[in-house]
């Protein structure tokens, strides 16, 4: 009875955190409260929830963990935001770092400096944007944070339980603590996923392949946390993790792979041109469906989420009362999304795994055709 | 003119919105039949089940991944000008 109120209460207070943190309220930056003891004649204009805005804030990258805003009775805004280094270098101007809050969201310029629109452009003398100075931004974004953040959790975990094995926990006797959540998943990554694709040479693809899962699937549950950045949903961060697949797979190919591509066994004349082409196309495309996979399917349910809390306040700019109304079916299916979006996490990790252990098996696999006649 | 240029205004965004649904469609009945595979070997052999739900899983992620090609191109219809 007890465990089933601390359920509820867990449920709730979820919800409760969902709203908060997930759909800040937007309002018009041009009138920023800078000095308050000035008084504002003309309150902040409030513009109508834009909620691609809303999405966008939340998909792509920022200079700072922006959290939420709000307005005080003057109208001034103020935001909630936990602000980022930024590092510029620019031919003309060298390197440059100041903290992203030196911008003031957007109001100020800074060292020759302004932002528009998370693009950072640097300015003339008189304060206009100067197109022919290319700025390269290598600032410390929100996803770099959370991606170092997420290295450090992982490191910490594996090197802490590695060491507990190397004492003998877990070895000669049962495991503890931290070695009872990993062992079960790192031993279902070896005899599931790298020993059926890659037989004797497991052991040699292992590291890449556990490395690979677990940094996925930390940047997967750390997105999914209400203010935190959205890592795994960026193309840049899949298209690397694709392309170290991609040099893996292309390091362990024998050259029974690539004659099975420049020249398919048991295939008529006319139809080889074709198939040769699709089979080399085919080479570049898995690791690129890996790619499109993983941040598709990010992106997908941190969009679903959005859109659903989106709803509330679409609504309530019509009626407030219909906002009301629509609040508790919008929490009650976000909950059941996030509960789909934990599973989309483990499986995406695990599927990449998979997958990219399934290609690096049929790139050195092969060879054997001689011996498959049928004996009788 | 107007009218027609007016009633054509929504294009890319309808055009992007309905290739996505498809796209959702084929996802759904792909991802089924894969479900209905499975779902009849393990009640015709009990024990491979483990086996079995690995290469379901496996496939319905291909056929996902496939269907969210798709999603894409039609958000990027809705998106770029």
């Amino acid at each position: 009875m007890a465990l089933r109120t601390v359920k509820l209460l867990l449920a709730a207070i979820f919800s409760l955190f969902i709203v908060v943190f997930s759909a800040p309220l937007l309002a018009q930056d041009s009138t920023h409260n800078n000095a308050p003891a000035e008084g504002q004649s003309t309150p902040a204009p409030k513009k109508s929830f834009d909620a691609a805005e809303v999405i966008f804030g939340h998909i792509l990258d920022n200079h700072e963990y922006h959290f939420t805003e709000y307005h005080d009775s003057e109208g001034g805004i103020h935001h909630v935001s936990i602000p980022l280094p930024i590092i510029l270098y620019s031919k003309q101007k060298g390197l440059t770092a100041f903290m992203s809050s030196r911008f003031e969201h957007g109001a100020a310029a800074y060292n020759g400096y302004k932002i528009e629109e998370e693009k950072i452009v640097a300015l003339k003398e008189d304060g206009t944007a100067d197109e022919s100075i290319k700025v390269y931004d290598l600032s410390m974004t929100r996803n770099v944070i959370q991606m170092i953040l997420a290295l450090t959790l992982l490191t910490w975990l594996m090197i802490s339980i590695a060491n507990a094995y190397k004492k003998g926990l877990g070895v000669t006797s049962a495991p503890k603590g931290k070695q009872n959540l990993l062992e079960p998943v790192i031993i279902f990554v070896r005899e599931e996923v790298a020993k059926p694709n890659l037989g004797n040479k497991a052991g040699k693809y292992l590291p890449y392949l556990l490395t690979t899962f677990f940094f996925i699937l930390i940047n997967n549950i750390l997105g999914l946390i209400p203010g935190t950045a959205n890592v795994s949903g960026n193309i840049a961060f899949t298209v690397v993790l694709g392309l170290i697949s991609f040099v893996v797979i292309l390091f362990s190919t024998n050259k029974h792979f690539w004659g099975h591509i420049f020249n398919p066994p048991g295939v008529p004349g006319f139809v080889k041109p074709i198939l040769i082409l699709v089979e080399f196309l085919g080479v570049f495309i898995k690791p690129f469906a890996l790619i499109i996979r993983l941040f598709a399917n990010m992106v997908a349910g941190h969009i679903i989420i959005i859109c659903l809390i989106s709803l509330i306040f679409i609504f309530g700019q019509m009626n407030a009362y219909a906002g009301w109304g629509t609040s508790p079916v919008a929490i009650g299916f976000t909950v059941f999304i996030y509960f789909i979006e934990v599973l989309v996490a483990f499986l995406q990790a695990f599927i990449f795994t998979n997958l990219t252990a399934v290609f690096i098996g049929s790139a050195f696999e092969g060879g054997s055709h001689a011996d498959e006649t049928l004996h009788i | 003119m107007s009218v027609i240029t007016s009633l054509l205004d929504g294009t890319a965004n309808a055009g992007g919105a309905i290739g996505a649904g498809l796209a959702a469609i084929g996802a759904g009945l792909g991802i089924g039949q894969i479900g209905k595979g499975a779902v009849e070997s393990i009640a015709r052999q009990p024990e491979a089940m483990n086996d079995i739900r690995a290469n379901m899983i496996l496939a319905a992620a291909l056929v996902e991944g496939a269907a969210l090609f798709g999603i894409i191109v039609g958000f990027l219809a809705m998106v770029l000008k």
